[in-house]
């Protein structure tokens, strides 16, 4: 069966859940920003399939500044995680709760 | 008789949604360091996907800053910070069991509505030859304003990590 604009899609909503399955699921927060990425991943291929398939080059446009934000945010959350890395020596969530009453 | 292309998409998808699986919940190694060499592959078969979807410079973009770039920053500050304590932990089993609900519910959701909306019938666009061109035409002359924003955005990101990551915050 030829894939067609459907096929990717679902791809695309599959992969988006594998990435909400790695925020929830795991408590590292490492690998928490790292499903962060893969949603944004997921997004990016939603928008490329649908610019293809409707033969309109705005959605690669959206995704090229979807990819340079999402270089952006990586630089930015890395940084925090290493400042708080230094003041509480863990990158567990577990951990991480003086918010907590 | 499939078209080989056909096939390619099939397995660039398994892959990529395998390659996705092993970097949420990898049974063998819960290494944030496995996580993101995992990562670094479903980033490259997403590759080949936009390669499909004839996206040749979006194909070589997603190499070059994703797996490139952005994963060097995650491993090495993986590796900076050494997190050898988090590796003995196990999985926490009602966070795996709630992330799986919750992603089986999203992914029904839109599954769902994927398949109730989008007409099953549609072709690729002929789109014109040298889509690259015409990419590049559109970015410098209808989107040159959010292109400059964006360059300001990746200077001030530059700046905040620097000041953030500062030993001596003042």
């Amino acid at each position: 069966m030829t894939p067609g604009l459907h096929h990717y899609l679902i791809v695309s909503a599959l992969l988006f859940s594998l990435g909400l399955l790695g925020v929830v699921a795991r408590r590292n927060l490492f690998v928490i920003f790292m499903g962060l990425e893969l949603m944004l991943n997921a997004a990016n291929l939603a928008l490329v399939a649908f610019s293809r398939y409707h033969n309109n080059l705005n959605g690669q446009v959206m995704v090229f500044f979807i990819i340079t934000v999402a270089a952006a945010e990586v630089a930015v959350g890395l940084a925090l995680l290493v400042a708080l890395y230094r003041k509480r020596q863990t990158a567990h969530v577990e951990d991480l709760t003086s918010l907590k009453l | 008789m499939p078209q080989f292309t056909d096939l390619l998409f099939y397995a660039l998808a398994g892959l990529t949604l395998l390659f996705g699986f092993l970097t949420v919940l990898n049974p063998l190694s819960r290494s944030p360091v496995t996580s993101a060499m995992f990562l670094v592959l479903t980033i490259i078969s997403m590759a080949g996907l936009f390669v499909l979807l004839h996206a040749f410079f979006l194909a070589a973009v997603q190499v070059l800053v994703y797996a490139g770039a952005v994963m060097v920053v995650f491993l090495f500050v993986i590796m900076l910070l050494d997190l050898k304590a988090d590796e003995r932990r196990h999985f926490n089993k009602i966070a795996v069991g709630v992330g799986g609900l919750s992603a089986l519910a999203i992914a029904g959701t839109l599954v769902a509505s994927i398949v109730k909306t989008v007409p099953v019938s549609q072709t690729a666009g002929r789109l014109a030859e040298g889509e690259t061109k015409a990419l590049g035409r559109l970015l410098f002359e209808s989107h040159i304003l959010p292109f400059e924003i964006l360059s300001v955005l990746l200077l001030v990101a530059m700046v905040g990590a620097i000041l953030i990551t500062k030993k001596d915050l003042r």
